[in-house]
């Protein structure tokens, strides 16, 4: 055990300014460079389990969607269990849950493929709805924002989820809860995060 | 066997505040709700694991790695190396350190930067590598110039390049800016500004180490990258459930 004073201060946060692309996802600003760039498929193709589209906008606030924003995504798979050994159970070949968009330059409309996860173990026993960890980047933001997405269908879920639960006042809930929508092939969950105002998203100190 | 457990809370006394209207964009994208604390879950102890079948030999090499054959990128070469750690000093392997950052004249490969420096037709701007078992990362790449930005109208950026941290969980997961020991943009930045603890900013600042300096080659700096460290027992409340 260390002298509590000894521990390393943990390096500080920078903000990812408006170029991330480069360095995260620079095919989409013209840079080939690596064969094989990372995040672009979070399920894999055998991955168990209902195939959907989530999608939204970074709202700033001034009601302005971000252009230059990158959200990172992490997930369990179907039946809840995540792609790294500290997660109970084996996920399928491909599944990786981890994936990472960007905002569209012109409409700053961003989205991505999954599959809904599963519920899983939370903490004392307790069960933890199905979501979708997200962490926001993006110029203007000096420390990535982390919340959580959650299903409008997994209702009774929602209503025995222990993070859901500990939101206060309890109307905030409702800024991490996604909205299906089935008029198309692909279900979509529509989930817009607004960074400011009255109907600020949760964002978590994990 | 030792309980997984939670990773240390993060002491935001070292990081900047959402709100720091000295850098305007922060104004209209911060929060101003607190944050919700959330004891580590599973979802939080976990994170995206990174193979080297992901990445590619020669991925940290910004001086060749987007240059024609035979050619390099032009400016200061340097080797900017380090490790990175967790806050109990022990290495964090194997995890993936991703890089980004202006060519020697100030300018990014970025359709939105149109400052009037040349682009460099061998520079890319971009890199990446897996830490090793000492948590040990390098690149070699060109020092990158000090560039202006629309914030107050004559403030400009000291030389720097961003980094993309993973750690082995989510709540490790960081994207900071590594500075150059010397550079007099530092303290009138005010992004770098948005820290309120010089000590803090001071660990953003990469030394110089002649040590690692290859001789009528590159000039070395060292920036070593710490991340939160984790308890390593659960002393109660299960953090799973069985
Ligand atoms: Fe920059």
């Amino acid at each position: 055990m260390r002298d509590p004073q000894n521990y390393l201060p943990e390096t500080a946060s920078q903000t990812a300014g408006p170029y991330v692309h480069i360095g995260l996802v620079p095919s989409d600003t013209g840079i080939k460079i690596y064969d094989h760039e990372l995040g672009r498929d979070i399920a894999g193709p055998n991955a168990k389990g209902e195939r959907i589209r989530v999608q939204g906008r970074l709202i700033d606030g001034n009601g302005a969607a971000l252009k230059d924003g990158l959200i990172e995504v992490w997930q369990a798979n179907a039946a809840g269990v995540y792609a790294h050994p500290e997660s109970s159970g084996a996920v399928e070949e491909g599944f990786r849950g981890w994936g990472r968009v960007i905002a569209d330059f012109d409409s700053g409309a961003w989205f991505f493929e999954t599959v809904k996860p599963g519920a899983g173990p939370g903490r004392s026993g307790a069960r933890q709805a199905p979501h979708i960890s997200l962490w926001i980047v993006a110029r203007g933001i000096n420390i990535g924002l982390n919340t959580r997405l959650y299903f409008d269908d997994e209702g009774a879920a929602n209503d025995a989820d222990p993070v859901l639960g500990r939101i206060d006042p309890p109307h905030r809930r409702d800024t991490l809860i996604a909205t299906r929508d089935d008029s198309g092939d692909t279900p979509v969950y529509r989930f817009d995060i607004r960074l400011q105002g009255d109907r600020e998203t949760v964002f978590f100190d994990i | 066997m030792k309980t997984p457990a939670e990773y240390y809370m993060r002491d935001r006394r070292l990081h900047p505040p959402a709100y720091a209207p000295g850098y305007k964009t922060s104004v209209a994208r911060s929060p101003r709700q607190a944050l919700i604390s959330l004891e580590n879950t599973v979802s939080e102890i976990t994170g995206p694991r990174f193979g080297h079948s992901d990445i590619a030999e020669g991925d940290n090499d910004l001086l060749t790695n987007y240059a024609a054959a035979g050619e390099s990128a032009i400016g200061e070469r340097i080797i900017l190396h380090g490790r990175v750690l967790d806050q109990e000093a022990k290495p964090v392997r194997n995890t993936l350190v991703e890089v980004w950052q202006a060519n020697a004249g100030g300018r990014y490969r970025h359709k939105k930067d149109n400052y009037l420096a040349p682009m460099d037709p061998n520079f890319g701007g971009c890199g990446r590598i897996l830490t090793d078992d000492d948590g040990y990362y390098f690149f070699r790449t060109v020092k990158p110039g000090a560039y202006p930005w629309p914030n107050q109208v004559n403030n400009w950026r000291p030389a720097h390049v961003h980094f993309s941290v993973f750690g082995s969980a989510f709540a490790q997961r960081l994207i900071t800016q590594c500075y150059f020991e010397g550079d007099p943009l530092i303290p009138i930045c005010p992004i770098v500004q948005t820290i309120p603890d010089q000590a803090a900013i001071d660990r953003l600042t990469a030394r110089l180490d002649m040590n690692q300096t290859i001789p009528f080659d590159a000039i070395a700096y060292r920036f070593d990258i710490v991340l939160r460290g984790r308890r390593s027992t659960l002393f109660e409340n299960r953090l799973e459930g069985n």
